[in-house]
């Protein structure tokens, strides 16, 4: 093979930086920078609309006097099984947690599968088993769907798509922008558990361990908040992109600052120790059973007790506060210092030494 | 979680920094070699704490950072061969060639892997037969056992199809070389805990004695680089240049034996341009002639090629020899950041200036700027 020279790089005095990627790349998927810019820069300008320019986990629309959720996820978690879940479960979890974001009660969901060419069909059944199993036990029906099948080598094994409604009952406006200084910010328990688990087992990476993802339907927890008459400002689910990439979204639309206290944030030990190992952050791994809420400081107590009255929602904090200034996250250390808490710039990538 | 908790521990660290702090007379200049201090020490904000009486210099021990330009160029090279399978670790991915990263050929088709251990690049080697499978091998002392380990699995189950694109490099000759340069403005150096857990500190006693410098083996925790910085205090004021160790609970003077063995049977020292510092003499690790058969340079050697110009506006030789701080840079944060770096010391999750974007900058219009 010959040693291909870039002819801009010869015409070029000096060594060019490196161009702006004109292919995707991974980190475009990561839900970090990356991502945030792919979507401003090359898919927004094209469908711009006010639900779009909402930055929700779903959109809510007004029709025939009732206000309707409706979202959808696609899945491509490799491998198909995790420790604690797997991709037919995730998939009806993921898309019922974004209707459950927009303060919704699920109705309905559909679901699309792209298979490969080879896949074994029990594996199709397995898939289908926990869809339905998932689906199931959130009261859910799944009433559409369809099914497509790719050449050998143009697919994962196994793509999933769910999209899902829901009826938002009157009174209750999840917004990014309604978030306002002096906000509490909660999670409903461990963060990144989910990330862990499928780490874990990807291949190249395993390594042993008791973690297994979180995911879960969040839906009991949204309603145990209003049960409770918390005023919550705003929901979100901490999935790819983790704690962090969800605060980052909401700072921007909210255009405030958040504060999170380093020690509050709760990892489990082992998540941590797996963090340690590979060198890195917990606040950027994946959730898939958790909430992060925001809420008026006077409700913070009612909203937490809601929420640890819930077996999902058991080990709930407070990790932090919005505060007036500029659209940033910022740590507090617990050593007292104050540090900013940047994007990662693409995929969460292991360290050397 | 053992280990670390305590050694995060706020009020222990505090007092650690008070009783440093009364005992210098003057603020020193210590540099800590290690990439993983300096984000320990940004993370934690050790600076500010530290700022009265010690001045913290950030090292050149970023194994990303001081790879050489051609041996980038020379591993995009190779994963764009049709039938290669290049496997490295994350870090290197991201790093600029002089032709871009090796996500960017991963992007264009080439068949690139991220693994943990070079153990995963042999496994890689035996599940595809057909593939010739490269590990590009960068790193200090630290990860060269476990190469050396995986090199000496390879030739016990007679891999034909793997080798190693060798890019280690060693530490003691670099603090010699940051010590004795011209405008040398170190005082006292933090010595990398887990080179030192490989490694030992025997081969640091004839750099303190001769170039008259303290040097104390330090761990990675807030506690480990404060108690450091303080061993290393106490020698500057009472005028010693000893080498000391902090991080007992992993280093011995003699290092690791079977590591140590380990890693002379397979690999020789070698002279080695370090990126951004130029030739460290006794700088490198390069394979054995008896292990040529598994020795990418010599597999391919077509790919040699003449060093690269760097980028003229990247300063990452200054920042590595610890006379540059990287927001000093003029194009730190703006035409420089981690999406869009000139050199590597912006990438790599041990690179100084990446430290210094991660916890200091890095607001939404990309401006330098402090936080308070």
């Amino acid at each position: 093979m010959t040693r291909k020279l870039d002819p801009a790089a010869l015409a070029s005095p000096s060594c060019p930086a490196p161009a702006t990627p004109e292919r995707v790349i991974l980190s475009h998927g990561a839900g970090a920078g990356a991502s945030a810019r792919l979507l401003a820069e090359r898919i927004f300008p094209h469908l711009d609309n006010p639900w779009l320019a909402a930055r929700h986990d779903g959109a809510v629309l007004e029709a025939g006097g009732a206000r309707l959720a409706f979202t959808t996820d696609t899945f491509v978690v490799h491998p198909l099984e995790f420790p604690g879940g797997d991709i037919g479960s995730l998939a009806v979890h993921g898309t019922l947690n974004d209707l459950a974001m927009c303060g919704a009660r699920p109705i309905a969901l559909s679901c699309a599968l792209v298979l490969e060419e080879g896949l074994p069909l029990e594996a199709v059944e397995r898939v289908a088993r926990a869809i339905g199993a998932a689906a199931r036990a959130a009261g859910v029906p799944v009433v559409t769907g369809d099914t497509k099948v790719v050449e050998r080598g143009k697919g994962d094994g196994l793509f999933v798509n769910t999209a899902g409604i829901g009826l938002v009952p009157a009174g209750r406006e999840l917004r990014p922008d309604r978030v306002r200084p002096g906000d509490a910010v909660l999670v409903s328990g461990p963060i990144g558990c989910h990330g862990a688990a499928v780490l874990s087992v990807r291949e190249g990476l395993a390594f042993e361990t008791e973690i297994e993802s979180d995911s879960a339907c969040v839906a009991p927890l949204v309603e145990a908040l209003f049960d409770a008459g918390v005023a919550v400002s705003c929901l979100r689910d901490p999935t790819r992109g983790g704690l962090g990439a969800a605060l980052h979204e909401i700072a921007s639309a909210a255009g405030a600052e958040i504060e999170i206290e380093e020690a509050a944030v709760p990892v489990a030990g082992p998540v941590r120790a797996a963090c340690e190992l590979l060198g890195l952050d917990p606040l950027f791994l994946a959730s898939e059973g958790r909430l992060v809420a925001f809420v008026p400081e006077a409700h913070a107590a009612a909203a937490l007790a809601a929420l640890r009255g819930h077996a999902l929602g058991r080990d709930a904090v407070r990790v932090g506060r919005v505060r007036e200034g500029r659209p940033r996250v910022v740590v507090r250390t617990a050593l007292g210092a104050r540090r900013l808490l940047p994007l990662p710039a693409g995929e969460p990538l292991p360290r050397i030494c | 979680m053992r280990f670390v908790d305590e050694y995060r521990e706020p009020d222990a660290v505090l007092r650690a920094v008070d009783v440093l702090t009364r005992r210098a007379t003057r603020r020193w200049r210590i540099m800590e070699v290690c990439g993983g201090q300096t984000h320990a020490i940004l993370a934690h904000g050790l600076d500010a704490l530290l700022a009265d009486a010690v001045e913290l210099l950030h090292g050149p021990g970023c194994p990303v950072c001081v790879t050489p330009l051609e041996t980038l160029d020379r591993a995009l090279a190779l994963a764009e061969r049709p039938d290669v399978t290049l496997a490295s670790f994350g870090d290197m991915l991201r790093v600029p060639g002089s032709r871009g990263d090796l996500f960017g050929a991963r992007a264009r088709g080439a068949d690139v892997r991220v693994v943990y251990s070079p153990l995963d690049a042999v496994a890689l080697a035996e599940r595809l037969p057909e593939r010739r499978v490269v590990f590009l091998a960068v790193g200090f002392e630290t990860t060269v056992p476990a190469v050396a380990g995986a090199l000496r699995v390879a030739r016990a189950r007679h891999l034909a199809n793997f080798s190693v694109l060798a890019a280690h490099v060693r530490v003691p000759p670099a603090l010699e070389a940051i010590r004795s340069a011209p405008d040398a403005r170190v005082d006292a150096f933090l010595a990398a805990g887990h080179v030192c857990t490989v490694m030992g500190t025997e081969e640091y006693e004839p750099i303190a004695r001769r170039l008259r410098v303290p040097i104390v083996a330090t761990g990675f925790e807030p506690l480990d680089v404060v108690q450091g910085a303080a061993l290393a205090v106490a020698q500057l004021e009472r005028g010693e240049a000893r080498v000391e160790i902090q991080y007992r609970r992993a280093v011995r003077p003699e290092g690791n034996p079977a590591a140590r063995a380990l890693v002379r049977e397979v690999f020789e020292v070698v002279d080695r341009p370090w990126r951004g510092i130029g030739i460290v003499p006794s700088g490198g690790l390069a394979l054995r002639e008896a292990w040529a058969a598994f020795d990418a340079e010599r597999l391919f050697p077509e790919l040699a090629g003449e060093a690269p110009p760097e980028p003229p506006e990247c300063r990452a030789g200054d920042v590595l020899r610890g006379a540059l701080r990287p927001p000093e840079c003029p194009a730190f944060g703006t035409r420089c950041t981690p999406e869009r770096p000139l050199g590597a010391p912006m990438v790599s999750s041990e690179g100084a200036c990446a430290a210094y974007f991660r916890y200091r900058v890095a607001d939404a219009a990309g401006a330098a700027e402090g936080i308070a």
